[in-house]
């Protein structure tokens, strides 16, 4: 885990900002979840929010692809900008929206439909049906689980295995070429195995895409991401800095006994 | 000693469940055996597939058979989409406050009202106001107002059932809240809105009520249109028993038709109940 101090002292890489949050509130009816967060989530980069479970991880990410305006009596205040336009705005259509900001959830949750229907879908909504074999077939590629379907593509997507159900709605995820990709906590329903995958997956995916993902695992957060976030108990963020920097030298008293109380 | 009181306590209760359930299939066991025995004589082919004659005295009952098909199908035809319609309103668009709530009391009431009511109510609107005659359109009409608080019910439920994982799978796609539902949502619960209307078909095959002054006649010829007047089992049962001067000559044949219409609704039943395990067995989310 600890690497030496030279690394410590490299100034952070010059990224751009893809989304910048301003003094984000959330509410439930009348329970505030988010309190004032700020946060600049870098392009092509993967971004962890890490934090003790109930902190507002999964609300956080629900705010920047709008997926919380289906849950009645939730509210958002302040600003999400994505490339400088304020997503929560009632201008920006949350359909269109969702198109460039994908979500894979903590249970894998393909459709009762084929594995081929499974990666069309997205593209058969938004229109997109010309090629539509290839589409599925590079999209199955990009998330690392054509090899492995390429024969059953016709077969339920029930039928895959949990970690390949996973891979499955990334591939359905990615076949919309969203620019970026949310994942909440989704590895927390597979084995080590199928983690690692994902994982792998998660890597090769950094290069073209914005990955922000949840993870209540610091292995994890410390193994993927290039930045971190930690939320703490009440809906703040505490901290805010290059992974490395967070786990070797974390400035908030709270953050390390985090930190080390989970690795300990 | 608690303990023991306890076991005592539930061997009477269970004693006592099993003799309620004894009950009902006694009583059910006699009324089937009933008219079985006294009606199987007169069921052949023949029975099913040819005119009445001599007055009913005589023949069979394929008019009603046919008139009571095209109820049954006419209604199906008004009150799914409609109650499927209402159910997709109720679940997936309103906002769940007191419209709702009303709407929901104001369906549930409509389960309770008297089918005579109904009946009362398509001879006033679809027979008179609106001059559909007594035909299979106005009974289908009728029948379909019948039944739809059921299908609503029904489709609410399945809709209900449908795992809210599928929907946000969808909508964070891109999907509009329709797409979501015609493509995701219906699929899944449509199999159980199905079930839930063909129960409520069975229900509506075996009333007779709303179709004495909307759809049925003592006698007629096969329907021609949808604005003919029709046979049907339970009104043709209800006269032969009731209004009919020959009403013993025609016992047999009562208990005939009897047994023909206890047959289609049990089979509508077993046809809802056979889609049901299946949907059942099939699931696995
Ligand atoms: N639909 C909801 N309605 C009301 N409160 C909610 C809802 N979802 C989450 N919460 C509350 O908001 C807080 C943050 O939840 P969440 O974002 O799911 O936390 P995390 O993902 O970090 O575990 C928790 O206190 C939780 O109880
Ligand atoms: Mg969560």
């Amino acid at each position: 885990m600890m690497s030496d101090t030279a690394a410590m002292e490299t100034p952070p890489p010059m990224v751009e900002t893809i989304i910048k949050v301003e003094d984000l509130n959330f509410y439930y009816g009348s329970f505030q979840a988010l309190r004032h967060i700020p946060l600049e989530i870098p392009k092509t980069r993967v971004t962890a929010i890490i934090g003790p479970s109930g902190c507002g991880k999964s609300t956080f990410l629900k705010v920047l692809n709008r997926m919380f305006e289906i849950i009645p009596g939730a509210r958002a205040e302040g600003k999400v900008l994505f490339w400088g336009r304020n997503i929560l705005s009632r201008e920006v259509d949350p359909v269109d929206l969702r198109r460039q900001i994908g979500m894979v959830f903590q249970k894998p949750n393909p459709f009762p439909k084929s594995i081929f229907e499974n990666v069309a879908y997205g593209l058969r909504v938004n229109g997109k049906t010309s090629n539509l074999k290839e589409r599925v077939e590079w999209a199955l590629r990009r998330a690392a689980l054509w090899d492995e379907v390429k024969d059953n593509l016709h077969r339920s997507a029930f039928e895959l295995s949990g970690g390949q159900q996973q891979r499955l709605c990334i591939a359905r995820a990615l076949a919309v070429e969203p620019q970026v990709l949310l994942m909440d906590e989704p590895c927390s329903a597979l084995d080590p195995l199928a983690t690692a995958k994902i994982e792998d997956l998660i890597d090769q995916l950094k290069r073209e895409y914005t990955v922000v993902i949840v993870t209540h695992n610091m292995q994890q957060a410390a193994r993927v991401s290039d930045f971190a976030a930690v939320f703490l108990t009440g809906g703040e963020l505490v901290e805010y800095d290059e992974t490395k920097k967070i786990f070797e030298n974390p400035k908030d008293k709270r953050v390390e006994d985090y930190i080390t109380g989970k690795f300990g | 000693m608690r303990l023991r009181r306890g076991r005592a306590t539930q061997a009477i209760a269970f004693t006592l469940l099993s003799l309620a359930m004894a009950g009902v299939l006694v009583a059910l066991g006699t009324i089937l055996s009933f008219i079985l025995v006294r009606g199987v004589g007169v069921i052949s082919w023949e029975f099913l597939t040819s005119f009445p004659r001599q007055a009913m005295t005589e023949g069979g009952i394929f008019p009603a058979l046919v008139g009571t098909l095209c109820l049954a199908v006419g209604t199906l035809f008004f009150s799914l989409p409609l109650g499927a319609f209402a159910a997709i309103y109720l679940v997936e668009y309103a906002r769940q406050g007191l419209l709702v709530r009303i709407i929901r009391m104001a369906v549930n009431n409509l389960a309770g009202v008297p089918s005579v009511v109904f009946g009362l109510f398509g001879l006033a609107f679809f027979v008179r106001a609106l001059g559909f005659g007594i035909s299979i359109l106005s009974g289908s009409l009728t029948l379909a107002f019948l039944v739809l608080p059921v299908i609503i019910r029904a489709s609410e439920e399945a809709l209900r059932a449908v795992p809210q994982e599928f929907r946000e799978g969808s909508l964070a796609l891109g999907a509009t809240k329709w797409q979501t539902i015609r493509k995701v949502v219906l699929p899944v619960g449509l199999p159980g809105i199905l079930t839930g209307a063909i129960l409520a078909l069975g229900r509506a095959a075996g009333e007779t009520a709303p179709i004495i002054f909307t759809a049925a006649v003592f006698s007629a010829r096969l329907p021609d249109s949808v604005l003919s007047p029709v046979m049907a089992l339970p009104y043709h049962l209800f006269v032969m028993a009731t209004e009919s001067i020959f009403y013993e000559e025609t016992r047999p044949i009562q208990y005939g038709t009897a047994i023909v219409l206890l047959g289609l609704v049990l089979t509508i039943d077993l046809v809802a109940i056979i889609i049901r395990y299946r949907i059942r067995r099939r699931r696995r989310w």
